[in-house]
Formats: C-alpha cells, sequence, structure tokens
C-alpha cells in the first residue's frame, strides 16, 4: 500500500517535471500565436537548435548556465531570421506562413541531421544539480527535475512579470486584443513582433538546452516537442500564457501516469484529453472566446 | 470555343499518353516512378479535395492511408505468423477502405468546429499521435516492427504484383478518384461545400448544415485516402511506423503545395514531380540531403509562386477571421471572388 501511494506520488512528481518542461517550450509558442497569429510550426526545430548549440558550449566550456543563455540566443538568433526573412514577408497570410515554417523546419532539421549527426547526446547536469533529494513520502527524487520544476515557475513568474508589469507587455497585450488600435495609438507594432518573435525563439532555445540536459537531443525530438506544444496550447487556449501552464500540467500528467499505468497507451490519453476539451470548448480552456 | 475543347483535348491525350506509357518504359519507370506517382496523387487528391473544395487543410491524410495499409496487413496475409488474422482475400480491403472511412469521418468530427490554421493544427496533432500510437502499440500496430511481406494478391489469372498490372491498377484508380472528385465537386453536396469554404455563416443561414457537410467531406476523403493506403502497402510490401510518421504527412502537403491546391489535377502533378525529385535528386545531391532540397523548393514555391496556393489561403484567411471579430485588415484581393475551380486549367 505504501509502495502505491509512493509510485503514485512518484508519477505525479514526474509528470509536473515534464509538464515544466512543456510549459517552457508552449510558453513561447503561444506568445507568438497570440501576438502575430503565426503558427510557427518551426518551434519544434528551434528547440532542437538551441539544444545542439547548448550541448557544444557546454562541451567546450563546462559551464551549464551559459549553455543555457547561449542556446537560448542561438534560438533567438534562428527565430528572428525565419522571422524577418520569411513571415515578415507575408503579413495577416496565416496559412502561407504556417505553411513557409513547415518548409524552414523541413530544411533545418535536415541541416542539423547534417550538423549532428544522427547520434543522441545529453548535455551533463552541473555537479550542483547532480544527484537526489530525499524527499517526504516520495523518497530519493533526482534534485535536477526539481531544479526544473523550480526553473519553469521562475520563467512563468517573469513573463507574468513582463505582460503585466512592463511597457513591452502592456503593448503585447493590447496587440493581442487589437493589432489595429495599437498601431493607430502611435505603437511601432513590427517592432513588438520583432521582439515577441525572438523572445519566443529564445525560450524555445533554453527549453532545449533544458530538455536536453533532462532527456536527450536527437533527430525526431523536434516532432515530439512540437506535438506537445500543440496540444498544450490547444487544451490550454492559443495565445494564453496562462492556458499553457494549465495545458502543460494536464498533459505531462496524462502522459506520465498512463505512460506508468498502461504503458502502449501513453499518447492516448493526451490524444483523449485534447478531443475532450475541444469538444467541449473549441478555442481551449483559457482561449479568448469564439 | 476552344476554351472548352482544348482541355479536353489536353485531357484526352494525357490519358492516351499514361495508358500507352508502359508499352516503352523499363519497370523502373512503370513501379517506381509511375505507379508511386499514382498512389501519392491519390493520397494528395483527398487533401486537395479537402482544401479546395471545403477550405479544410487537413494532416491527417496521410494517417488516414496509414491505417488502411495497417489493416491490410493485419487482416490479410503477411509475414509474421503470430500476428493479425487471415481473411478470406478481399475481406481485407473491404475492411481497410471502411476503416479509413471511418477514420476520416472521426478525424472531421473532431476538427470541424476548427477553421484555417487552427484546423491544421489538430490534425498535425491527430497525425502526430498516430505515429506514436502505431510505434508503441504492440496488439494492432505490431509497434516499431510493422508488418512485411505483404503482397497484392493474383485474381482472374492476373498478378497484381505484375510490374504493368500494377501500375494499370493504380492508375485505373487514380483516373477513376480524379473522376470521383470532379464529379462529387458538382453535385449539389460539393456546390455546398464550396459554398461553405467561401462563406460558411451564409451557408448555416440558408439553412445548410455546415457541420455536416465539413464532416463528410472528411469522410469522403477519408475514403480516398484509404484507396491510396492500400495501394501502398502493396507496393511496399511492409507497413511500419515510419510509413506513417510526419514526415511523410507533410510530403503529402508538399506534393498538394506543389501542383497546386485550386484543381484535382494538382495532386497527380505534384507527385510526378515530388517523385522525380526524390528519384532524380541523387544525381544532383548527396541522397542524405533530399529534404534539404525539397524544402527549399517548397519554400521558394511559398514565397514566389503562390498562385496555386492564394487563392486557398485568402479563402482560409477569411475563414479565421468568421464570426469572432470584424475583418481587420483585408488585404486588395481578399474580397476578389475566387477563381472558379471547376473551369480551373489542366496544365
Amino acid at each position: 500500500m505504501e509502495a502505491d501511494i509512493r509510485f503514485f506520488l512518484t508519477v505525479t512528481l514526474n509528470g509536473l517535471t515534464l509538464a515544466a518542461l512543456y510549459f517552457l517550450v508552449a510558453s513561447g509558442f503561444t506568445l507568438v500565436f497570440g501576438l502575430m497569429r503565426v503558427l510557427n510550426l518551426a518551434h519544434g526545430v528551434v528547440y532542437l537548435f538551441g539544444a545542439y548549440v547548448g550541448f557544444n558550449v557546454m562541451e567546450a566550456t563546462e559551464n551549464w548556465a551559459l549553455a543555457i543563455i547561449v542556446g537560448g540566443i542561438a534560438g533567438a538568433v534562428f527565430g528572428l531570421l525565419v522571422h524577418l526573412a520569411i513571415l515578415s514577408w507575408m503579413p495577416g497570410q496565416e496559412l502561407r506562413q504556417t505553411l513557409a515554417t513547415i518548409a524552414v523546419s523541413v530544411i533545418a532539421a535536415d541541416l542539423m541531421i547534417a550538423k549532428w549527426g544522427g547520434l543522441s547526446y545529453q548535455i551533463e547536469i552541473p555537479d550542483i544539480l547532480f544527484g537526489s533529494q530525499t524527499l517526504p513520502f516520495v523518497g530519493r527524487y533526482p534534485i535536477f527535475r526539481l531544479a526544473l520544476l523550480g526553473f519553469a515557475v521562475g520563467v512563468g513568474f517573469l513573463l507574468w512579470l513582463m505582460l503585466n508589469r512592463t511597457r513591452l507587455g502592456m503593448m503585447i497585450r493590447a496587440g493581442v486584443d487589437d493589432r489595429d488600435m495599437l498601431a493607430a495609438m502611435g505603437t511601432n507594432v513590427p517592432a513588438v513582433f520583432v521582439a515577441v518573435a525572438a523572445l519566443g525563439a529564445f525560450l524555445a532555445g533554453v527549453a532545449g538546452v533544458i530538455g536536453g540536459s533532462a532527456l536527450a537531443i536527437s533527430p525526431g525530438e523536434d516532432t515530439r516537442v512540437l506535438l506537445s506544444s500543440l496540444v498544450v496550447v490547444i487544451v490550454g487556449g492559443l495565445g494564453s500564457v496562462g492556458g499553457a501552464a494549465v495545458g502543460a500540467i494536464l498533459v505531462g500528467l496524462a502522459e506520465q501516469f498512463g505512460l506508468a499505468y498502461t504503458p502502449t497507451y501513453g499518447v492516448v490519453y493526451t490524444f483523449a484529453i485534447m478531443v475532450a476539451v475541444l469538444a467541449m470548448r473549441p478555442q481551449g480552456l483559457f482561449g479568448a472566446g469564439a | 470555343m476552344t476554351g472548352s475543347l482544348s482541355p479536353k483535348w489536353t485531357g484526352t491525350a494525357f490519358l492516351a499518353a499514361l495508358v500507352l506509357f508502359p508499352l516503352f518504359a523499363t519497370p523502373f519507370w512503370i513501379v517506381q516512378i509511375g505507379a508511386q506517382t499514382m498512389i501519392l496523387g491519390i493520397i494528395a487528391l483527398s487533401l486537395v479535395w479537402l482544401a479546395g473544395y471545403g477550405g479544410m487543410v487537413s494532416m491527417a491524410q496521410l494517417v488516414t492511408a496509414g491505417l488502411a495499409s495497417y489493416v491490410v496487413a493485419y487482416f490479410g496475409v503477411q509475414s509474421d505468423p503470430a500476428l493479425g488474422l487471415r481473411l478470406p482475400w478481399g475481406l481485407n480491403i473491404v475492411l481497410a477502405i471502411a476503416a479509413g472511412t471511418a477514420f476520416g469521418i472521426a478525424v472531421g468530427m473532431i476538427a470541424v468546429r476548427c477553421f484555417g490554421i487552427y484546423m491544421i493544427m489538430i490534425t498535425l496533432a491527430i497525425a502526430v499521435a498516430f505515429f506514436y500510437l502505431a510505434r508503441q502499440n504492440m496488439g494492432f500496430f505490431n509497434a516499431y516492427n510493422g508488418f512485411h511481406g505483404i503482397r497484392a494478391p493474383a485474381l482472374f489469372g492476373l498478378n497484381l504484383r505484375d510490374p504493368i498490372a500494377f501500375y494499370y491498377l493504380c492508375l485505373l484508380c487514380g483516373v477513376t478518384l480524379f473522376g470521383f472528385v470532379v464529379a462529387a465537386a458538382r453535385t449539389p453536396f460539393g456546390l455546398a461545400l464550396q459554398g461553405i469554404r467561401d462563406n460558411p455563416r451564409r451557408m448555416q443561414s440558408l439553412g445548410y448544415n455546415v457541420a455536416v457537410h465539413r464532416v463528410l467531406a472528411f469522410g469522403i476523403a477519408g475514403f480516398i485516402a484509404a484507396i491510396g493506403g492500400v495501394l501502398r502497402v502493396w507496393y511496399a510490401g511492409s507497413v511500419s511506423p515510419g510509413s506513417v510518421g510526419v514526415g511523410s504527412s507533410i510530403s503529402i502537403l508538399m506534393i498538394a503545395i506543389l501542383g497546386g491546391m485550386t484543381h484535382p489535377i494538382g495532386a497527380f502533378v505534384g507527385a510526378l514531380l515530388f517523385n522525380l525529385i526524390q528519384n532524380f535528386a541523387i544525381d544532383f545531391i548527396d541522397r542524405e540531403r533530399f529534404n534539404t532540397m525539397i524544402g527549399i523548393i517548397l519554400l521558394a514555391i511559398i514565397l514566389f509562386m503562390p498562385s496555386g496556393l492564394v487563392g486557398i489561403a485568402d479563402r482560409l484567411r477569411q475563414d479565421d477571421k468568421r464570426g469572432d471579430r470584424p475583418p481587420r485588415q483585408t488585404a486588395p484581393n481578399a474580397g476578389k471572388k475566387s477563381p472558379n475551380i471547376r473551369e480551373g486549367n489542366h496544365p
């Protein structure tokens, strides 16, 4: 009985830490969508690119914090390039932009295989986060996963602060509600777009380095990450950072519980949640009302 | 006069060329290029039908075909003795097509309330989830291994494994389904579907049941894709998670974009181009970098030649704005009447 409870709690923690990672990826995705109405399907390859760059930085410097920052910057540069070179040329043409990001992700995923090969890498975890910690009821649990949870909460808090307490956040929120009015008020909307594109890609790059430390980096991860981001934002509601958090928790828990109790059907639960939410609220749990 | 005659003559000449083609082609051209183009074209046709006439871009068409392939394998003869049911010949094909149609309807029911890019997102999620399910599930999908040793049947003294016979089978299916789509678009149902594509709210207020039309369109697309899936598993001889991966789903979208989604013929033109690139790219670049090249071609088409695409893109853009708020920014040509799809020119 006690073992059952311990197992249950461990699975719950696993679900929450996975949710933390999903939140990091999906928050950038949903932010970009909310403001620009661009479904950036290249988000997965930005994640993977950040992870690979972070891995190389870690190999070279053994500095994990630096790897995260450089990985994030690499992601941001990639995201900016895509935005400036492609997406900003077709404003308002959502379908065309989406298709263009698909093309970009096909090219980028292939070039990354050319550069880093088909091997699976893992970014070394710094000593300070290595090992495990004894928790009440659960027993020993990896410190790194707990740190991941804390990190996601921290990023979520910073995003909330940025969106609700800064001028940029104010502009972003206004842009989500009514882009034209924001432009009429004298804001340089394209500049805000650039900032958000960079921010969203930065978050994806950072998530890549963290995901590359917690899990592994290999070709195909981009698709997995893209799927989880898609489901998380569909469930949580496009454009809502709070929704991304709730969606990430639901999907993370469903995936881990599915994996622990009915191993072959892990994906099905994730999917069932998505279908259930769509049936009841097509705009997602926290999406703007249709 | 010539306007109405010339596409017809072009079409006849084109068809004659397709029928006579095996007489002077090598088996490589007959099967690798000819049959495979037809198979990919049929699966892409299901997408073109949905996108061109229904304004719904579905990323789940390849997995619909994939499901049909799996059904053919599971209920038919394949090499793993421990798995599957060896039903009498023919039954598995009926089951496969029924399963594909039902799956199409199910996808339609899930996605019916979504428009434009939301539709892409949800069908993409379905496609990716299907891939992971196929890779994890042992009971029906045989997980990583999939099924092998699936062969086209021999019937009435005609061995469908023979390259020429198989090519004609694919050609027959492709031409029939092409004609079916063209004809379906002219039925009251097809016209209502196009009306819904252009203005769902107006059709709703005219008394049309928008949701039912959209779901049925998905069912028809599932039927078309399922036939493509049956042919595909006979062509490949095997089906595994790799054949329903995201890359393959994207390939189908690429084919539709390459060919253009404004006319059903675009699916086959796109498939031929894609197939030729896939087979002959190795002559120009390293085979490993095929995806880079096809991606660049795709990007170039999206950026510089959106003519096939823009009509649909504009239409979907209007769909996106449907209802939730007044149109904000309207591109100069967004309100322009869309080109009449049924009179689109043959290439």
